[in-house]
């Protein structure tokens, strides 16, 4: 007690690593991280402004990077728009929406029940799993697109919502953290559920579940980041237009075939990449909590 | 008898165990084990998609060696210089920005976090429209708008479709995406290591902010280390796509932006030669492997 206040009182504490305060030595940090910050953030106001900007600010020259009158007219243009094959952009969206929802949900509880299993049951082959698993950490899925799909033509799932779905599912990074996280949960307190008599499920429902938010949170960003950013399922395993993505649609917006409507199309182009980036944004911000405190497990020996 | 009760007494042990992981292990193994053993076996037939596969023994990895005139001189190199800067390039900036930030008091520190992080989370699909635009060829290109307006161009730039700039553009565009989950894995490290042990090391007479980094941080964090690691390597050859994006053809410009990613698709469905894209496939795997081994060489625990 008496050594904390003594540092809090002549600002050792702010120095180092994890300050609670400021302290002049850290100026030097914001030095060098203001305009990083800028920098890195600069693409990003890029599309939030052109997604706002009229015709006539799209194509002003010498261009520049803000707003000055913000219309929803992209937007507007983008929803009541057809793709070259006739599907409505809302379809596009919608697929989206209703790919990411069922994926997350399944994702996370898939995986939660495959990482109980590998940190706190007691099996022969336990061990071994886990080490397929995180060499799979190691796993290029971009590396083997040709193989996969010929297991995907002879499952008979080409062409549907499953090629969307099951794919992602398996995710080793996530099985990963995870399980290292379930790690820390004290034995006690399943030893204690058992001797209550409580089956399996109900640990695994009523115990495991509501102890490891933070790791199931963080899970849920990563599906969600694998399945809503993904455009290479739908170019590869599907070729029904109708059950396609928006980051399909968007990547067809900047393909070099439609080179003569991306100046027309910029500004629909930036609409609809800001309605691919904000989601990501926003349950970032919402669930960066838990991130940190997963990452915190997340070491690998 | 005998077999059933043993077998009823593995179930009472071990069967709900393995409840619990069947559905995960299904998928594992429908969607990354049988696509690498498939990649593995194909990559010594020849297969078109029409025909069955036909063995040709190890004739894809001698002709990848001797009689791939592009891939020798340009897929490979273009490979190993993309990865040795974005890689560990990406991986040291992603590493230093992690102390940067454990040297702020928490709201600051999240807000910056969250600012490193974000162009991550973004699909590359969705970026490219930014860069397009920013690399635009034409005078209303941001980077052709600005360097005429300072006077260092006389006319325009076709950035992404120059052989000599799009390497670099595609290098930039992806260390600007790199802090991700690796980047997060070693701030979280950082932040957990122990007041105490940098109090003691002042005690012994430890001045340097660098000998800190190098003689206790470092040590103290190996797991978020590696695992930051081998995120960075997977990322750095993930990233592969992103020349095609960018210049909008495969084979990119001159193949200066092609990387082995691209490689295989060419092969695989372009050409349907799926057989010799196998394995390149193979390769590219091992790459990704032998660096992770690398990575374990240096971080993993000695014990």
């Amino acid at each position: 007690m008496i050594k904390n206040r003594l540092r809090s009182y002549t600002g050792v504490r702010n120095r180092g690593i994890n300050p609670s305060g400021f302290h002049v030595s850290q100026i030097k940090f914001y030095f060098i991280l203001v305009p990083l910050s800028i920098v890195m953030l600069l693409p990003i106001i890029y599309i939030f402004s052109s997604a706002f900007k009229p015709p006539d600010e799209l194509f002003a020259y010498p261009p520049r990077l803000l707003v000055i009158n913000p219309t929803l007219k992209n937007f507007n243009d983008l929803l009541s728009r057809l793709s070259t094959s006739g599907i409505p952009v809302s379809r596009y969206l919608f697929n989206s929406i209703l790919i990411t929802v069922i994926t997350v949900a399944a994702s996370i509880l898939i995986s939660s029940a495959a990482a109980y299993a590998l940190s706190k049951k007691r099996f022969k082959l336990k061990n071994t799993l886990f080490a397929i698993n995180t060499v799979a950490l190691m796993f290029v899925p971009i590396a083997v697109t040709i193989p996969r799909f010929l297991v995907i033509e002879k499952l008979g799932i080409f062409n549907t919502y499953w090629v969307h779905i099951l794919p992602v599912l398996a995710l080793p990074v996530g099985l990963f953290l995870l399980k290292q996280f379930i790690d820390g949960v004290p034995d006690e307190v399943i030893e204690a559920a058992q001797i209550d008599g409580a089956s399996d499920l109900v640990i695994y429902w009523r115990i495991i579940l509501p102890m490891i938010r933070p790791a199931i949170a963080t899970i849920a960003i990563l599906t969600f980041q694998a399945a809503w950013n993904n455009a290479e399922i739908s170019t590869f395993y599907i070729n029904n237009e109708s059950l396609r993505t928006l980051a399909f649609y968007l990547s067809t917006l900047t393909s070099a075939s439609t080179t003569a409507n991306t100046v027309a199309g910029q500004g629909i182009a930036a609409a609809a990449a800001l309605i691919m980036f904000l989601p990501n944004l926003i349950i970032f911000i919402f669930l960066q909590r838990h991130v940190m405190s997963t990452m915190s497990h997340s070491g690998m020996k | 008898m005998q077999i059933s009760r043993s077998f009823q007494r593995w179930v009472g042990k071990e069967g709900s165990a393995y409840a619990f992981l069947t559905p995960y292990a299904l998928l594992f193994t429908v969607f990354i084990i049988i696509p690498v053993a498939a990649a593995f076996l194909l990559s010594f037939t020849f297969f078109d998609a029409i025909q069955p596969p036909r063995f040709v023994g190890l004739s894809n990895y001698i002709a990848l060696i001797t009689q791939d005139d592009t891939f020798m001189r340009y897929v490979l190199p273009n490979t190993i210089q993309f990865a040795v800067i974005v890689g560990p390039g990406g991986y040291i900036l992603a590493f230093m920005l992690a102390w940067v930030l454990a040297q702020l008091p928490k709201v600051p520190r999240t807000i910056f976090a969250l600012i490193l992080y974000s162009p991550s989370m973004t699909a590359s699909v969705a970026m490219v429209v930014v860069w397009k635009t920013l690399f635009s060829g034409d005078q209303t290109g941001y980077l052709n708008s600005f360097l005429l307006g300072l006077g260092l161009l006389r006319e325009p730039v076709q950035w992404l479709q120059s052989p000599q700039y799009l390497m670099l553009i595609m290098i930039i565009v992806t260390l600007w995406s790199s802090m991700g989950i690796g980047f997060l894995a070693m701030l979280a490290g950082i932040l957990e290591i122990s007041p105490e042990l940098y109090e003691a090391a002042a005690i012994d007479g430890m001045k340097s902010r660098l000998q800190e980094i190098f003689y206790i941080t470092i040590p103290s964090m190996r797991p978020q280390m590696l695992f930051g690691a081998v995120m960075a390597i997977v990322g750095t050859f993930q990233a592969g796509a992103i020349g095609v994006l960018l210049s909008g053809s495969n084979p990119t410009p001159q193949y200066a932006g092609q990387l082995v990613v691209n490689h295989i698709e060419d092969y695989g469905f372009l050409r349907y030669e799926m057989g010799y894209a196998a394995a390149v496939s193979v390769v590219l795997l091992l790459m990704v492997l032998f660096f992770s081994r690398l990575a374990t060489r240096l971080f993993g625990s000695n014990d």
